[in-house]
């Protein structure tokens, strides 16, 4: 039998597993998670007990509220957690439950709502243990209660780096430095646009506010320049924006620039993708009710290009709402106007942010030869550049010759700084040397799986 | 836009196309070698990268063991040793009529001299101790082994670039039309060249030339299934294969597992996948042949294009209808370790006016009709 498939238990997917259940149909809910909330509102495991307010600061009731949301959809939906989908063969979904039980999926209709993962700008030493990306640093402190160190510096760009900093000083370990890439004047101009969303604007400037009130300097124009270490992390090298270079101890590090989405499903299911200058990447192509070129194929919140949490609430019920119409099911047209208008503004909000905290555009032009960019494969910048040299310009080609992204990853670590690499040393355009074709399985599969019917 | 007037115009830039590029160029002759895509990015460049003599029919071991010189010679040829290493390569039985059947191509391949060794199941047991207790004996191969795919395919078309043959990349052929000295080919990107010679080394894509010359060929695509582990300790000490098909893997230098085993689907005209019966077929099966992959994961999967005949023999030699044309194409999923040789031999076709190993049994015209006429080049 043929079902309502929804991929990713975070904000769009219990948004539009909810909508979907509001008229009448029962959909089967797939998340990798053990519990729903996707990243943003992780939840602890059973039998933590911290309050939601700990946890979730400004947005616990936003945490909450979804948690509740899926909770009450209980006994209305196939929910499956512990669920990797591997591959996809349209009209099927193949899964992997807990690890070892294969199942195939056959789906009428499908939302992807995959989320996304940290953009990582590698620089030396960055595979050291205790060198941690934003997001995972969050993680460790949201799930599983551990601060990832305690002499901590964080690095990078975008509103977790700050949201993150103030988590941490929050929960008693004060980061020691903050180096934020984008330059104050950026920020500055920014302001307007930033408006559109005033109260989330607000609780950006209040995390600042806060962290310089408790004494945590933050460096903005600042770059990491490396960490360094025998065993793991004991210092970074850093250079403020007046290009003086300045070193200190540490003994661990989380890093990483904005947010880049998660698009592999959607590739494997032959959805149309085009070039987001503001993501710097390829994205599925989606219309303004949430269709990708497939028929039968939505896709919502931030694996379809970086929106943010509230904005993935928002598509993902009106995803839901667009394979409701489609269905020929009614369907309240004030509501998706409405919607609509408010992933417009949400949108132009998500373009302050581009100004505010801009993409480090020297970062290929200066990451060293010996970097190591695909950890997975061990490949630096320079067999990257030496591949480029030998006249390799498309992606997946410079892939076929040194390796990156070829690993564990598939490229979902890797794959951005390189493709960044190799338009610099190309002097191509970062659109013009193709995309990185997902290839199954999307997260590792192991030998001896199980087959369920 | 004028045209060009060269010697010889390949069209397709796999290792055949690629190798016979290098043999003519090297011999001076003025080569174009033309890849609607990029040279070895198709079957050349994504085949499981097996070099075995061992398993194939007899009338491909002249060839073959042509071929298994040319490999001794990689590095000197191409510049890179495309990670190729003589490992050896143990077709393994899992019956006693398999291993019946190992003997007698054992016995029947005697006269090529590629010191075969039958191993029982103590042998087998005592020598490649990582051999699942399903397989009751085994014929070793040594000189066989395995190598990149990747990178030696494309290295034959950067290596006739180097001596002097005009490679161009993503440039698909739009027609071909005789003309007074031979061939007159024309590019999608505007391009026209003339040659005496054409050789059409297409691939799975071939069969279209071939039936414009009138000598159509029941050319059929297949997918092998292929999936690599993340890198995992050495133990496979062999290429290995399983005699009346099934699973085949490899294990290279960096620790990673290759295998293959069963088929895929073509997503479009170019391009195919794995696709998950024949992964979770390898998944569940592999480890009974190799009990060490148990535990492991499987990072990648992929699959590619080749092209099939009936008899599972390619097509290599002059063309029946047509003087000056050349096939090398439908390698059956079996051509990189052939494929040098082959090109060499289309590249003799031309130089010495015939090739030093008869192609009398791989001749297009096994596939000639009564029905069909003997039609000129259309």
């Amino acid at each position: 039998m043929s079902e309502v498939v929804i991929v990713g238990a975070g904000p769009a997917g219990i948004r539009a597993a909810k909508t979907l259940c509001a008229h009448g149909l029962r959909p089967t809910l797939l998340d990798e998670a053990t519990r729903g909330g996707g990243q943003v509102y992780r939840q602890q495991p059973p039998g933590f007990s911290r309050s939601a307010a700990q946890l979730y600061g400004f947005e616990q009731r936003k945490a909450q509220a979804l948690h509740g949301a899926l909770a009450q959809l209980s006994g209305q939906l196939d929910y499956r957690p512990e669920t990797l989908v591997w591959n996809a063969e349209a009209p099927w979904l193949d899964t992997l439950h807990q690890g070892r039980e294969a199942q195939r999926l056959a789906f009428s209709e499908v939302v992807i709502a995959t989320g996304a993962t940290d953009r990582i700008l590698p620089v030396p030493g960055w595979t050291l243990p205790g060198v941690y990306s934003l997001g995972a640093a969050q993680i460790a402190l949201k799930f599983q209660a551990c601060a990832i160190g305690g002499r901590l510096v964080l690095a990078g760009s975008g509103p977790l780096l700050y949201l993150l900093a103030w988590q941490y000083a929050k929960a008693g370990a004060r980061p020691l430095l903050v180096l934020d890439s984008a330059p104050f004047s950026a920020q500055a101009r920014a302001t307007p646009s930033l408006l559109a969303q005033p109260s989330t604007f607000a609780k950006g400037l209040y995390y600042r506010a806060w962290l310089g009130l408790h004494g945590v300097p933050v460096h903005t124009g600042a770059h990491l320049l490396s960490a360094e270490g025998e065993q793991r992390v004991q210092a970074v090298n850093w250079e403020d924006a007046n290009g003086q270079v300045h070193r200190l101890e540490c003994d661990a590090l989380a890093f990483g620039h904005t947010l880049r989405s998660e698009t592999q499903l959607a590739d494997l299911l032959g959805c149309a993708f085009h070039w987001s200058a503001a993501n710097r990447a390829w994205l599925p192509t989606r219309d303004d009710g949430g269709r990708a070129s497939v028929p039968g194929v939505y896709l919502a919140g931030d694996g379809a290009g970086i929106l943010g949490a509230d904005a993935a609430e928002v598509a993902g019920e009106l995803a839901a709402l667009t394979l409701l119409g489609d269905r020929g099911l009614h369907v309240d047209p004030a509501r998706r106007i409405e919607l609509q208008q408010r992933l417009a503004s949400l949108e132009c909000f998500r373009r302050g942010l581009e100004r505010a905290f801009p993409f480090p555009e020297q970062w290929a032009a200066n990451a060293a030869d010996e970097v190591v960019v695909c950890r997975c494969e061990q490949v630096s910048a320079g067999e990257i550049r030496t591949a480029v040299r030998q006249g390799h310009w498309d992606i997946n080609r410079v892939k076929a010759t040194c390796r990156v992204g070829m690993g564990r990853c598939q490229g979902r670590l890797c794959g951005a700084a390189a493709a960044e690499l190799i338009a610099c040393e190309s002097g191509r355009a970062l659109d013009q040397i193709g995309r990185l074709r997902a290839q199954a399985p999307i997260k590792p599969l192991p030998f001896g799986v199980e087959l369920k019917p | 836009m004028s045209t060009q007037h060269v010697d010889a115009i390949i069209m397709g830039g796999g290792i055949v196309g690629a190798s016979a590029a290098l043999w003519l160029a090297r011999a001076g002759q003025r080569v174009v070698l033309l890849e609607r895509d990029f040279c070895g990015s198709r079957s050349s460049g994504v085949n499981y990268g097996g070099v075995r003599r061992q398993g194939r029919t007899l009338v491909q071991l002249p060839l073959s063991c042509r071929a298994h010189q040319i490999w001794g010679q990689l590095p000197a040829l191409l510049g890179i040793d495309g990670e190729y290493v003589r490992s050896g390569h143990l077709k393994l039985a899992r019956s006693e009529a398999d291993f019946a059947a190992l003997q007698r191509w054992a016995q029947l391949s005697e006269p090529f001299d590629m010191g075969l060794q039958l191993l029982d199941r103590e042998q087998l047991r005592a020598r490649f101790a990582w051999v699942g207790d399903i397989a009751v004996g085994a014929s070793y191969c040594p000189g066989d082994g395995h190598a990149n795919p990747r990178l030696v395919s494309p290295a034959f078309a950067q290596a006739a670039r180097h001596h002097g043959a005009q490679v161009h990349e993503q440039c698909a052929v739009t027609h071909v039309e005789p003309s007074g000295v031979g061939f007159t080919v024309h590019s999608a990107d505007g391009q026209r060249f003339s040659a005496p010679w054409l050789l059409n080394c297409a691939g799975a894509w071939a069969a279209a030339l071939a039936a414009q010359v009138g000598e159509p060929v029941p050319l059929v695509a297949g997918h092998p299934a292929m999936l690599v582990t993340e890198p995992l300790p050495l133990f496979m000490t062999a290429s290995t294969g399983v005699e009346g098909g099934g699973i085949y893997a490899r294990q290279v230098a960096r620790g990673n597992c290759v295998l293959g085993g069963g088929q895929g689907f073509a997503l479009g005209e170019s391009t195919a996948r794995a696709g998950q019966l024949a992964v979770l077929d390898i998944l569940r099966n592999a480890c009974e042949l190799y009990p060490a992959l148990a535990g492991a994961q499987a990072i990648r999967t992929w699959s590619g294009t080749e092209g099939y005949l009936p008899d599972r023999e390619p097509v290599l030699g002059p063309s029946g209808t047509t003087p000056g044309l050349l096939h090398g194409f439908g390698f059956a999923g079996a051509g990189f370790q052939i494929g040098p040789a082959a090109g060499e031999a289309l590249a003799e076709c031309i130089l010495l006016g015939e090739p030093r190993h008869s192609l009398k049994a791989f001749s297009i015209e096994r596939f000639r009709t009564s029905t069909r006429s003997n039609a000129p080049c259309a």
